[in-house]
Parts: structure tokens; sequence; C-alpha cells
């Protein structure tokens, strides 16, 4: 940003903005991590070594692949439902399929892609060119998908996959210095991640967020929505068959793994910041949104917190950081409609920056937020697309 | 149906969607009881026998008394997943408290349901009040009772008297006495949707919140009493489960799906998920379609793994079947000719509460 700005920002004044993003709804669940990780390692000062910290992303690794996934489909404006049974059929299928023979690793590998290929573009279809809800969809998806798999088992846990595809989700490269062992997993969620970060700032990752801020706006611009939005289907799919492939490793074939997954992901992906109803919302804070969960869960663990009731805390966590950034930022808005005049030009030249310096955008990331923030107050209001609080949500995270 | 000119649009559109809320729910009801019907015939028994009657009807009464509470949420916009928690907590309370003695049985229902009351009014708030999401605000309130049920109860508690018990087992004729007490829960609802202000208020916040508060309308208010109905009907469900049981049960919530069955059932009646336009006679009809579905499905004793993948199958084909018929809620934000998909749609949104009435 100081590339185009005429005053360079001080290192005060970076820091400030530093602070003001951790605290913006947008970075405080980098906040509540780096809290929750620190209390991880007080608690059980082990943690902190790094073999035992990469175990835990190796345990993450599932969940936020997954949330990645969700992310797509959540900011593109939709959800899906039926991720938790693509992982539990995949695992199965992965179970079923292989057997110990190592030699057919490979091309069930692509049958499961291929598949999950498939179950995304039929909810995606039946979602644009059906015009039906993708809550019922998914719902649909997820309910025959899973009575489908169990009718195949017969309910039962069947089949075990050859060690050799089972390493994905439980080996990793041995030898390494500091690490001792870098988990196959963490490699996968790296690929993933980075992936996922290159194609959001690619013009369709872009597209997608324009699709789930406004369909009509997006169509105007000759946008093909049923394309864009099937897309999103078919990454998630793809999102929960690569965390069904690492599943089939850590945890073993079994009708039950993947269960609740999808209520995981969109509970992540909204305690990163990304607002139910599409448009608003990064990728990193969505993965970022599923460690920080998990970390809640270690938390919990070593705290001596009885298991049963770690739902009833991430029931209050997910509320809370909710209303957080909800509160946060309609107290700023009211706040910013006095100073608009004085605040405006100020902030449009670190806005400009953003677009020519990509890897600034993560510092600078408020900036352009309230930017739009000010032209929000200046349209009509917006007709909300799918869930009630998107007016006030929406606003700027 | 885009075809449609702007100028013809308004009475044809208007005189279809009378068509599509209540009257395609009747009959899609009426073809899958036909269907229904044929499928039972060819393995040999009769559809319409006094017996299946009750036992469809049976079926149909606590899911309806969650879905006529969900139907309220999701007029307003908004939903409920912590139902099937509020089921299982209901049901274990008020089997705690009647302890096998008839004399505890007002009671015991009294505290279930303020109970119950107070969980829709904690929801409400969160939902208006700290504006989250409807969605995460009863998943985590749902998370919440959850923890609370895990952590107290291991199995099944308590002990629900004969007296209870007879309101799940006994029957006028064919009807059960759960069912019509459901379908007076249900008229009770319609009555309060179609002539009381809140009921009015609800249609208004769920189609368009803003322009409802800028019509003066406290908005708040019309989505806290809908989630407090819902919570309370949800403990209905509660108690008939439990008088069903004979005892209270930590997971009879959780299994039976009622969070996601329940929505579905709703957006089965012609109940639109974003809000603002469906009816609780729709809703009446879609958990009797499940009803009916399920109960040839036990019938042909179809594997039950099989019984999931038919009833996913039904709720997308189904909902697939009314909203082809152009829902695009969204008002046309320019000319109708402008907006290809849309442009048989402006009528639809000006009268929102005809779907009700």
């Amino acid at each position: 940003m100081s590339a185009v700005t005429s005053d360079r920002p001080s290192a005060g004044a970076r820091l400030a903005r530093l602070g003001r993003t951790l605290v913006s709804p947008r970075g405080a669940v980098f906040l509540l991590l780096i809290v929750l990780l620190i209390a991880i390692a007080v608690l059980n000062p082990s943690f902190a070594e790094p073999g035992q910290f990469i175990r835990f992303i190796q345990r993450v690794a599932p969940v936020a692949i997954v949330a990645i996934g969700q992310y797509f489909v959540i900011v593109g404006g939709e959800f899906d439902l039926s991720m938790g049974s693509v992982v539990t059929a995949q695992v199965v299928i992965a179970g079923n399929l292989i057997g110990q023979d190592e030699a057919k690793s490979l091309p069930v590998l692509l049958l499961m892609l291929a598949f999950g290929a498939f179950i995304g573009l039929v909810n995606g279809l039946i979602v644009t060119l059906l015009k039906v809800p993708s809550f019922i969809v998914t719902l649909g998806m997820m309910l025959a998908l899973l009575g489908g798999t169990l009718y195949w088992t017969g309910g039962a846990a069947t089949g075990n996959p050859a060690d050799g595809f089972r390493e994905i989700g439980r080996g990793g490269i041995r030898g390494i210095p500091v690490i001792d062992i870098l988990p196959w997993s963490v490699v996968v969620l790296a690929a993933v991640l980075a992936a996922a970060i290159w194609f959001s700032k690619r013009p369709f990752g872009r597209t997608i967020i324009a699709l789930g801020d406004n369909p009509t706006t997006a169509r105007f611009s000759g946008t093909r929505n049923w394309w864009v939005k099937t897309s999103t289907f078919m990454i998630s799919s793809l999102s929960a068959t690569v965390a069904g492939v690492l599943l089939v490793g850590y945890a073993g074939v079994h009708p039950s793994v993947g269960r609740g997954y999808e209520f995981i992901a969109i509970t992540a992906v909204v305690l990163g910041g990304v607002v139910l109803g599409g448009g608003r919302g990064w990728v990193v804070a969505a993965a970022a949104g599923a460690f920080a969960l998990e970390a809640l869960f270690t938390v919990l663990n070593f705290a001596g917190v009885p298991s049963t009731y770690r739902d009833a805390v991430q029931g209050a966590i997910i509320i809370l950081a909710v209303a957080y950034s909800a509160t946060t930022f309609r107290s700023r808005r009211r706040g910013r409609g006095i100073e608009a005049s004085s605040d405006a030009p100020s902030q449009t030249s670190p806005d400009a920056a953003t677009q020519t310096s990509p890897d600034a955008a993560t510092q600078t990331s408020p900036a352009p937020a309230e930017e739009r923030d000010a032209e929000a107050s200046a349209r009509p209001a917006p007709i909300p697309s799918t869930s009630r609080a998107d007016n006030e949500t929406k606003g700027g995270s | 149906m885009s075809t449609a000119t702007p100028t013809r649009a308004p009475r044809r559109s208007g005189s279809r969607r009378r068509l599509d809320s209540s009257l395609i729910v009747g009959i899609a009801l009426v073809a899958v009881i036909v269907i229904g019907a044929i499928l039972v015939a060819s393995v040999g028994r009769n559809f319409f026998s006094a017996g299946n009657i009750r036992d469809i009807l049976t079926g149909m009464s606590v899911l309806g008394f969650v879905a006529i509470g969900q139907t309220l949420v999701i007029l307003c916009a908004s939903l409920d997943l912590s139902v099937p928690y509020v089921v299982s907590l209901s049901s274990l309370i008020a089997a705690d408290l009647m302890a096998g003695n008839p004399a505890n049985i007002p009671f015991a229902v009294l505290v279930v349901l303020v109970v119950a009351a107070l969980i829709g009014l904690t929801n409400g708030l969160i939902v208006t009040k700290l504006k989250v999401n409807g969605f995460i605000a009863t998943l985590g309130t749902g998370l919440i009772i959850k923890g609370y049920l895990d952590t107290n109860y291991k199995g099944t508690s308590g002990q629900v008297p004969w007296e209870f018990q007879l309101i799940g087992a006994t029957g006028v004729g064919p009807v059960p006495v759960s069912t019509l007490l459901m379908l007076a829960v249900a008229l009770g609802a319609a009555f309060f949707l179609a002539r009381t202000r809140t009921g009015n208020h609800m249609f208004a916040v769920g189609g368009n919140e803003q322009v409802a508060r800028l019509s003066g309308i406290r908005t708040a208010r019309p989505l806290i009493v809908a989630h407090v109905l819902c919570s309370v009907t949800a403990a209905l469900a509660g108690l008939l489960l439990a008088s069903r049981l004979g005892v209270g049960s930590p997971v009879v919530g959780t299994q039976g799906g009622y969070d996601l069955l329940s929505i579905a059932a709703v957006v089965l009646g012609g109940t639109l998920l974003m809000g603002g336009r469906g009816s609780i006679w729709g809703t009446i009809g879609g958990v009797a379609i499940f009803a009916v579905v399920d109960n040839v499905m036990s019938v042909m004793q179809v594997n039950p793994f099989l019984k999931d993948v038919v009833r996913g199958v039904v709720i997308v084909a189904a909902v697939a079947v009314y909203t082809s018929r152009s829902l695009d809620r969204r008002r046309p934000r320019f000319t109708a000719g402008a907006e290809p998909p849309a442009a048989a749609e402006p009528a639809a949104v000006d009268a929102p509460k005809g779907g009700a009435a």
C-alpha cells in the first residue's frame, strides 16, 4: 500500500491497522485461534513442540478441507448439507473397492473423484436448473446418499483398504529434522489451501463472490450463473472426497465416519466470519475457523471438561462469535455515518493499492470492506437473499 | 411461463399462484395416495383399511406438531434447528415430573411448556437482538441443550402415568386423539396467521424485513413470537412422544430427525424457505405426504436404508415440481421485461398474504 499513498504509514500505524484487523470480525477468528493455541500450550506445554503441533494439524486437516469446500458454496449464497454423507460414501467406497489389492488404489481414487464431482454436479444442476432451494436439494442428497451407502454395506462396517492407500491419511515423510515426520495430510491440506487461495483470486473465484452478493447484478454483468453455482457444489463435493481419502487412513472404514461433518463445516466457515447468504468472506479465515473449532475441542479436552459438554460449549461459542461480528459491524456502520465525508478520501488510496499488490490485501482487509460500506449506504436497501440477518452482517465482513 | 407479456402477467400469475400453494400440495397428496394405494394393492393389502389409516394419521401427529411451529419460523425467514433437542428435553422433563402419578400431569405439562417457551424466547432474542442468523443461533442453542441432555441423562428416565399414555393410545374411530390435537393446533395456528396482527406481521417481516420496518412494524416481535411458538409445539411433540413411550428419552428427538424433516415438510407444503409466503395447511399436506410415503414403504417392507433414499428423492422431486412453476422470489428491480426468468412474477410479491387466507 505504501507504493501508492504519498505518505508512508509508520510502523505504529501499521500495527494499529493490524490490531484493527484482528478485532474486526474478519480477523477475529485468527485472534480466537491464537488465544486458544496459547491456552493449549499453557495447559499442556508439550503441545508447543513442533512434532505435537504437526500432529494437531494432521488431525484438523480433513475438517479444514471440508470447510474450504463449504466456503465456496456458502460464499456463493447456498448451503451444502450433503458433505458428511459424501465423506461417508467415499470412505465406504474406498474400503470396499480397493480391498487388499494395492494396484487398485489409483483407479479407485480416480473413481472416487469422479463420483464426488458427479454428486456435486447433480446437486448444482438441481439447484440451478430446477430452482430448488439448496437446503432441500442437499438435504435430500444427504438422506439418499447415506441411505444408499448403508444399504450397500448392510449398515455394518465392511472393507479395509490396502495399507498403501491408508498411508495417505496416517503416513508421512519421515526423517525431517525438527518435526520428525511430515504427515501427508498436512501436505494435502497445504496444497488444497494454496489452490483455494489461488482459485479465489482468479476471475472465476471472484465471480463466485459476486454471484453470492447479488445474483441479478452478476447475471447482468455476463456471468453464467448456473455454471458458476454448479461448480461451487462440485468443489465442495470434491473437497469432501479428499477429506474422505484422508479419513480412510486416519479413522478407518465405518459408516459413521463423516457424520455431522456438514454442520461442523458450516460452523467453521461461519466462525471464519463468512456470511451465510453469500457475498462476504475469505477462504483462509474459513480454514482458520476449522482450526479454531478443533483447538477449542482440544482445550476442553486438556481442561478436563466432560466430553458431553463439548457440544454445549461449541454451541455457545458459535452464537457468540456470530453475534460479535454482527453487532460490531452495526455499531461501526452507525458511527461511520457521521464521519464518512472526512474518512472517505484517505480510504480510497489503500483500496486502490490492494488491487495492484495481492499480498497486501491481507493486511489492508478492513479498508476495502469499509469502503464498500460507504457505498452500501448510498444504494437502495438490499433485498435479503437467503437469510434474515444479511442486511446487518453483510455490511462488511 | 416466462413468455407471458407484462400486461397479461399480473392476473395470470395471480390466479396460478393461488393454485400454487395449498392446492398443489393437495394434488400432490392425492397423487401420492393413489400411487400408494396401487402399490399397496399390488402386494395384496388394503390401503384404505381402518388400521392402515390409523397408522398414517398416527405417523402424522408428531412431525405435524413440530412442522406447524417450524412453518411459523420459516414464514419469518428464520429456521429452527433446535427442535429435536427441545422434543427430547420436554419428553424427559414430562416423564420425570409425572413420575407415574396422575396428579402431577397438569404441573408437568405446565413446566414443560414454560421451559420450551423460554428456550424459544432465547432463540428469538438471539436472532433479533444479537442479529445472529437463525440457522446459527438455533444450531447453537440446540447444541447447548444437547450438551445438557448428554451430561445429565444416560438413558430413558421417568415414568408416565397410564392416564397420560391414553392420549397417545386412544382414538375416535380410526382417528387417533393425538392427530385431532395436532389438527386443532394447526387450526389455531392458521387462525393466528390469518386473523391476528402479529400473524399478519409475520408474513411482512418474512417477505422483506426492511420494508416491514419502514412500514412501521416492530420487526422483532413477530420473530420472537414465532420462535416461542415453534419451541412450544416442539414441546407438545415431546409430550406426545412421552405419552407413547411411557418414559422420557434423551435421543427420541434426534432419532426422529425432526429438525431437517420438519423443514423438508414445511417446504414440501409450499412454504418458501426464504420466508414471507406459505400456509399451515400446506405444511399439514407436506406432513401427510411424508406419512403416506413412509406407510407405503413399511407395508411393502422396503429395506429401512432404502427408505431414506426414497425419502430424499421424494423431497427433492416434490419441491422441484413446485418451484419449477417459477418461484423466483426476488422482485424484479427493473421493468418486468428486462428480467427474463422472473418476468411472470410481478404480482406475486405484491400480495404475499394470499396463500394463507
